[in-house]
């Protein structure tokens, strides 16, 4: 069987991104019983490689592999080879002669999960890339929607608010949202939203006029490690929050608000926000397990229905 | 004007061609020529042009039956990497891929390691292409010391020392009284300025077109006005300086109403165009394969078809390649990573007689026109002709010889094409450069 990879959104069908939140699903009463391991993927190897900073994405995906029984490699571009002026490429066929099952790749410039996939056997999960993609975020979003909406997201409205330019979880999760068939409407200054935008098939707004129509809002963080110096996107953090900060004033009761993470308290969320019950972000983090090892699960086994071990 | 040394052309000696090309298509605009026809080269020229010739006893007969047989085309933008970088490229290595893609002259650009900011600079280049060179070869100098935007390299002895123009290439010329100042002090060597138009604070950070892809990837825009807006700013200095201005690489529709406006106003403004940007849009980017990074992007259909027309018409010039090579280890990184940049020189006619010929886009003659007399017009060089008693320059090419770009098979030294693996159709087969035959896939 060819090896599967997992670079973007469009490597995905909507009865592939099914079977993975279904698989989920499955997995969840593993998490909560006393001893929270399977064999699954005993004698399984998977790399983790973090070429750029992150707390929930490498902690979930190695937590997911051990909680599969994998072994687990982890790799961090501070303290590797790469500090030495190793390239990608090389970091790659070296870690590739260890014939690891799987890669997961979190690195700074987009193409270079692509890059990866080519010269390695192993399966490439992406991990983001850049601000092009982070699939696997996606899919536990839509994971922590299923857990709270229930099974059809269909013809619901989420605003995606923020840093939209510059956010890769963005990207993926437009992608995944209208596959599931909600409506998204990006919410951003001029200047963090990207140029024919609309193309993405979403509506576009520049205020928060609207905020209240919709059923879910998806904030962003402002990445000002992706603004170059003098770039001159807000003209402070202060304004931002003022004018696309959420309050809780600005939201209508029920309104769920979920945040990829990490949050910036004060700017893009206030801390009552932060701290509401209607808040998803801890369900998100904890979804992130679950769905990081249905995707690991799904990545060895096969997509196709039928190929199902029990676990 | 001060009377300077014309554009230098060196390449090495070797035995002159002694040929006879039966029955080709003769594509030759500048004489005339459309018509099936048999060519003699005798002693490295032109001896005769006719129906029916006799081949002389002993002279090699090439069949030419459904080829065509054109003027050599001439690059006016070329990187052969020297001084340097000749783990890229070098003189030996980029003008047998010259030869290859039917090229019969090629100008190379002056952002090199050291710049070519000196006459001893220049003058070293010369005697090493004197040596090394299959297909005759010239160069640029830069407009300003080390390509820094600041101080005006010595232009007199440059010109003294043959080189074609002056140009930053690879850079912007930031400051419009840089570029001013350039374009008065040139006119008085009889050299033209040839310009990236680009404002570098509009693509910063950035590593393709700006638009409807760029959104969907999340890479980096460089928006057409960047070219734009600095097109019509250069425009506007070398109209106020009547100061001779070439255009690199124009890459947007938009930049093409500046340039239009220009002309009509009596500007002596020429531009250029390559051939990925003919046949090739963002499109392309899709994959992220760093082999479609170039600088300027490869940008829309609309500016692609617009691009085309401008071509045809001849507000757009000339072809050029921009024959960018680069290590593979520099190619071989993400996307956002690698350097601008595609090899064009042994692709150029095929891709472009594939893409825009085939589809009734443009003719074969206006073609041929754009890509060797064009060009060689504005190097101020002998133009490339089939006529009796002209130096033979020429070459021979099959429309439907069917090919794969193969990185095995490339005669660059760096295999970074937007075409690597591509099937082409056309394809060049013999070229004579300068009285030589300086490519053979026929013998």
């Amino acid at each position: 069987m060819s090896k599967r990879d997992l670079l973007s959104m469009d490597d995905l069908s909507r009865a592939d991104v099914e079977l993975i939140l279904d698989t989920a699903e499955s997995f969840v009463p593993i998490l909560h019983r006393d001893i929270k391991k399977v064999p699954t993927l005993r004698g399984r190897t998977i790399v983790n490689f973090f070429y750029e900073a992150s707390t929930r994405t490498s902690s979930s995906f190695d937590l997911a592999a051990k909680r599969l029984s994998a072994d687990t490699i982890a790799l961090k571009k501070s303290g590797s080879a790469i500090e030495k002026g190793e390239s990608l490429k090389d970091t790659i066929l070296t870690l590739s002669a260890y014939s690891p099952d799987i890669i997961v790749i979190r690195h700074p410039s987009a193409g270079a999960c692509r890059l990866v996939a080519r010269h390695t056997s192993a399966s490439v999960i992406n991990a983001g890339d850049g601000k092009f993609q982070h699939p696997t975020q996606c899919l536990l979003d839509l994971f922590t929607l299923r857990q709270t909406f229930g099974h059809s997201l269909d013809g619901m409205k989420v605003a995606i608010v923020g840093d939209i330019l510059h956010s890769r979880v963005a990207r993926s999760d437009i992608q995944g949202f209208r596959m599931l068939g909600m409506e998204v409407t990006l919410i951003g200054p001029p200047t963090l939203m990207p140029r024919d935008a609309e193309t993405l098939g979403v509506a576009v707004e520049y205020d928060l006029a609207s905020l209240k129509k919709y059923d879910v809002i998806y904030l962003l963080r402002i990445q000002r490690e992706r603004m170059a110096e003098g770039a001159n996107f807000i003209p402070s953090l202060r304004e931002y929050a003022a004018v696309w900060g959420i309050t809780k004033n600005k939201l209508r009761k029920g309104q769920k608000v979920m945040h990829p993470g990490p949050i910036n308290r004060g700017v893009e969320i206030s801390a009552e926000v932060a701290d509401d019950p209607d808040t998803l972000i801890l369900q998100q983090v904890e979804s992130g397990l679950a769905t990081r090892m249905a995707i690991l699960y799904r990545t060895i086994v096969g997509y196709a229905d039928g190929a199902e071990e029990e676990v | 004007m001060i009377a300077t040394a014309p554009t230098g052309l060196w390449c090495s000696r070797g035995t002159k061609a002694e040929l006879f090309i039966r029955g080709a298509r003769v594509v030759d605009p500048l004489a005339g020529l459309d018509d099936v026809l048999d060519v003699l080269v005798s002693k490295g020229r032109v001896a005769a042009v006719g129906a029916g010739l006799r081949a002389p006893e002993g002279v090699r007969v090439v069949d030419g039956a459904g080829k065509l047989l054109m003027p050599g085309f001439v690059d006016i933008h070329t990187h052969l990497r020297v001084p340097g970088r000749q783990d890229e490229e070098d003189i030996a290595s980029g003008t047998a891929a010259a030869a290859v893609g039917g090229y019969v002259a090629v100008f190379s650009m002056a952002n090199t390691d050291p710049v070519i900011d000196t006459a001893p600079v220049a003058q070293a280049l010369a005697r090493r292409a004197q040596e090394e060179a299959l297909v005759p070869t010239g160069f640029y100098a830069a407009v300003s010391r080390g390509q820094r935007g600041e101080q005006l390299a010595e232009m007199h002895e440059l010109a003294q020392a043959g080189v074609v123009g002056f140009s930053d290439d690879g850079l912007p010329i930031d400051s419009a009284c840089l570029l001013r100042r350039a374009l008065q002090y040139a006119s008085t060597t009889g050299r033209y300025v040839a310009v990236h138009a680009q404002d570098a604070s509009l693509t910063r950070g950035g590593s393709m077109h700006e638009g409807a892809v760029s959104a969907r990837l999340g890479v980096g825009g460089m928006p057409s006005i960047a070219e734009s807006a600095e097109v019509a700013r250069d425009c506007e200095v070398a109209g106020y300086e009547d100061g001779r201005l070439h255009v690199c690489h124009v890459s947007a529709a938009a930049s093409l109403e500046h340039l239009a406006r220009a002309r009509d106003a009596g500007v002596r403004v020429t531009a250029e165009v390559t051939p990925h940007h003919l046949t090739l849009t963002d499109e392309a980017v899709l994959g992220l394969d760093p082999n479609l990074k170039m600088n300027p992007p490869l940008r829309t259909e609309a500016d692609r078809a617009a691009l085309v027309r401008a071509l045809a018409d001849g507000l757009i010039d000339c072809v050029a390649t921009d024959h960018a090579p680069h290590a593979p280890e520099e190619k071989e990184v993400p996307f956002e990573e690698a350097p601008f940049g595609t090899i064009g020189l042994e692709t150029a006619f095929a891709t472009l007689f594939d893409v825009l010929v085939e589809s009734g886009a443009i003719s074969l003659p206006v073609l041929v026109e754009r890509m060797s007399q064009a060009p060689a017009r504005i190097a101020r060089m002998p133009l490339p002709t089939i006529e009796e008693r002209q130096e033979a320059n020429l070459c021979l090419a099959d429309p439907h010889a069917g090919w794969t770009v193969d990185r095995a098979t490339l005669r660059s030294r760096s295999c970074n094409s937007a075409w690597l693996g591509a099937s082409l159709r056309a394809r060049v087969q013999l070229t004579v450069a300068a009285g030589r035959l300086v490519y053979d896939a026929l013998a």
